[in-house]
């Protein structure tokens, strides 16, 4: 094996450099490094999730579940049909309908948790991120339906599920499409007013929340300034930028009104 | 009204659309936007009807209505009658017969690019077979130059991308390193940015000119942001050297990139006048991905793949240095595992190819894909053996800003190895003069002295 002398370069960068080789292939415990960070990636994927404890952990913050589904019937269809992904199957329409007419008043606040492309990413944040959420909501007053808990979701089935239950907005968290170095990143997409039909455009976005990205109590704080600045401006996306960075680093930003 | 009698039953279809649609070798896009054959005999059944449909016809009926498209106006008023000629009176399957004859020499097909339109080289790609893809892409050479001579055949190149989720610079720069240790480099060395802010780009263009520069490497450098960006870089002093835009094969899903061809001349002409190349000016660099348009919702009820090739057509106008399909990018609901995108890969290249362009390919997949580094290894494999003029270069094959997976520099060794393919020829006697590469072209034992190792010194220290 030749080795590379500017392997001590690896120091600014997680990109795989100062590999060595062997000829002219990777080294042996190279090529099967990758194919452990690529089974990883795949297993988050492809494996189906076990809401179990993350109900337990959710009422353990004393926050309900509703478990429903998207119109996809398994992974291989919500992979090749993403329009079944933000599709509420009929069963789980029928249950929010049912929700909504026993709910007492509108939510301001419909989270679901949707397993998206990542079941590892859900199974490893979501109740560390909501911990981390409930004071922000708590402090701010804002009523939130039971926790919807989405099985072969895509980010717009909140859209369904929000109107459905009449939320001013809606929180979806959802795993992201795994990478090799990252297999169980959270997406965080807020969006104001959740309809069927809306652009992704008229969303904001907090990606990669995850003990070794984006900390549960930064992404919170994120969430909870987009959310505020979302109810006081009456809208989300593009025209919604994130300038909580202002906030927590002290800087004077521009005005804002919490 | 297309027909055809096929194993006891008479399958009709009802337009080109259609019959280019159903004769696409299955993938998951076709089924997903509802367009593709119904069963496998339908779809043999609609090759059989295509090989009988003279090429002439392709002048007359549209798939995307003239009057609704710019990329169809484009297409028809470039199209050149005397450039046509040697294969007008021809059928799709007689033009798949005369490429694969002896009859078509690399001079005679490399010729017929102008007047060929996207529609006819997609279907003469959906009666071939992928080994005919291979020996009918390898007829067609296209050469390009900027700062050193791309696309010689025998030759080919590799995009360096050394790619940084938060874009930092020391990051980068060691990336650059790495893959300039192995080689790697010669088409271009090319940054996906994470931010837009044209300060951040101007901050990469100017590190990037600095090493290039300093280092004396001839080739060129990009950064990978919308066009309307690049040109008030450049409009601001900063050192570009390629234009980069990500195109498509309708008006609506160019429309959807925020991106006009009028955009695309402007950019061209602000990179010209900047008078940056050394051995040539073709200063631009496309990306294209089978399924754009579908994901635009701009598709017109066309097939993905026939979409693909009518973006050559946008980048065929504007004479660019490289154009990059990143053929699995896109995701497993355009093309579903390693067989769809080795297929699409291996079309793309060859239309890209028979209309004249300097076609790369970024052999990749998603990791919700059904693919992995075999399948890469076999795409590689046929391109390389196919001509491809260029291919992507990332440390271990992970692009850690992207998620994704493409070829890393030890796999652009390895098809050299493989296949005997050399390095474009100034950058080749770059490496060999600063100790790189030793005088066949093979990675030289590190010498001290070679000033990459310096700077990797330097920049560690």
């Amino acid at each position: 094996m030749t080795a590379d002398p500017w392997a001590n370069l690896k120091q600014f960068t997680d990109a795989r450099i100062g590999l060595g080789r062997s000829g002219s292939g990777m080294p042996t415990h190279e090529v099967l490094d990758f194919a452990l960070s690529h089974a990883m990636a795949r297993d988050a994927v492809t494996t189906p999730i076990d809401w179990t404890p993350i109900e337990k952990g959710l009422a353990d913050l004393g926050l309900p579940t509703l478990r429903i589904g998207s119109a996809a019937n398994d992974r291989a269809e919500y992979l090749r049909r993403p329009d079944l992904g933000r599709k509420l199957s009929d069963h789980s329409r029928e249950a929010l309908m049912r929700a909504a007419e026993m709910e007492d008043g509108k939510p301001d606040l419909v989270v679901l948790v949707g397993d998206g492309l990542s079941s590892m990413a859900v199974a490893a944040n979501t109740i560390a991120y909501m911990a981390a959420l409930l004071p922000h909501v708590v402090k701010a007053g804002w009523k939130m339906s039971p926790i919807l808990l989405a099985d072969d979701a895509r980010v717009a089935l909140g859209d369904e599920a929000g109107e459905i239950l009449g939320g001013k907005a809606v929180l979806v968290l959802i795993g992201e499409r795994p990478g090799l170095s990252s297999p169980d990143s959270l997406g965080v997409y807020i969006t104001f007013s959740p309809r069927v039909g809306i652009k992704d455009a008229d969303r904001n976005c907090i990606s990669n929340v995850r003990q070794r990205g984006l900390s549960y109590d930064e992404g919170a704080f994120k969430t909870a300034w987009l959310l505020r600045e979302a109810f006081r401006r009456g809208l989300t996306g593009v025209n919604l930028k994130d300038e909580s960075q202002f906030l927590i680093e002290g800087h004077k930003g521009p005005e804002l009104i919490g | 009204m297309y027909r055809v009698h096929a194993g006891g039953t008479t399958y009709t279809f009802s337009s080109l659309k259609e019959l280019l649609a159903k004769a696409t070798p299955p993938r998951s896009g076709d089924v997903l936007a509802g367009v593709a054959a119904k069963s496998a005999a339908e779809n043999v059944a609609a090759k059989m009807a295509l090989a009988d449909v003279p090429l002439k016809k392709f002048l007359n009926e549209a798939v995307v209505p003239y009057e609704d498209d710019d990329v169809t106006r484009l297409i028809v008023d470039t199209h050149d009658g005397a450039a046509f000629a040697p294969v007008s009176h021809m059928t799709v399957g007689e033009f798949r017969d005369w490429l694969l004859s002896e009859k078509a020499t690399p001079e005679k097909v490399s010729a017929l690019a102008p007047g060929l339109t996207p529609e006819m080289v997609a279907a003469v790609s959906k009666i071939m077979r992928n080994q005919d893809l291979v020996l009918g892409a390898k007829k067609a050479h296209v050469i390009t130059k900027f700062r050193d001579t791309i696309g010689l055949p025998g030759h080919m190149s590799v995009r360096l991308q050394p790619n940084h989720p938060t874009d930092d610079k020391k990051g980068i720069a060691a990336s650059m390193v790495d893959g300039l240790m192995y080689g790697c480099g010669d088409a271009v060395i090319g940054i996906n940015p994470a931010s837009d802010n044209i300060g951040a780009i101007t901050d990469l263009l100017v590190m990037m000119d600095d090493v290039i520069r300093r280092f004396e490497i001839p080739t060129q450098s990009c950064v990978l942001t919308h066009v309307t960006t690049t040109i008030d870089a450049i409009a601001k002093g900063a050192p570009v050297d390629l234009v980069f835009q990500s195109i498509g094969g309708t008006q609506g899903v160019n429309d959807s990139f925020g991106v006009k061809l009028s955009h695309l001349q402007e950019g061209r002409e602000a990179a010209l006048s900047l008078k940056r190349g050394t051995v040539g000016d073709n200063c631009m660099y496309f990306e294209t991905g089978q399924g754009s348009a579908l994901s635009a919702d701009a598709h017109h009820g066309c097939d993905q793949q026939t979409l693909e090739a009518r973006a050559y057509a946008v980048a065929r106008q504007f004479k660019p240095l490289l154009v990059n399909t990143v053929v699995g990018f896109i995701g497993p609901e355009y093309l579903y595992n390693g067989k769809e995108i080795i297929r699409a890969g291996l079309e793309d290249h060859f239309c890209g190819k028979l209309l004249g362009l300097p076609m790369g390919c970024d052999i990749c997949y998603t990791n919700h894909a059904e693919a992995d580094q075999d399948d890469m290894d076999i795409l590689l494999m046929m391109l390389g053996a196919a001509g491809v003029t260029f291919i992507m270069g990332i440390p271990g094959a992970d692009d850690i800003m992207l998620n994704y997976q493409s070829t890393s520099f030890h796999d652009a060794l390895y098809v050299r190895e493989a296949l005997g393919l050399k390095r474009a020829p100034e950058f080749d006697a770059w490496l060999t003069k600063i100790g790189v590469t030793d005088a066949k072209g093979h990675l030289a034992p590190h010498r001290p002295g070679n000033p990459l190792l310096t700077h990797a010194q330097a920049l560690a220290a």
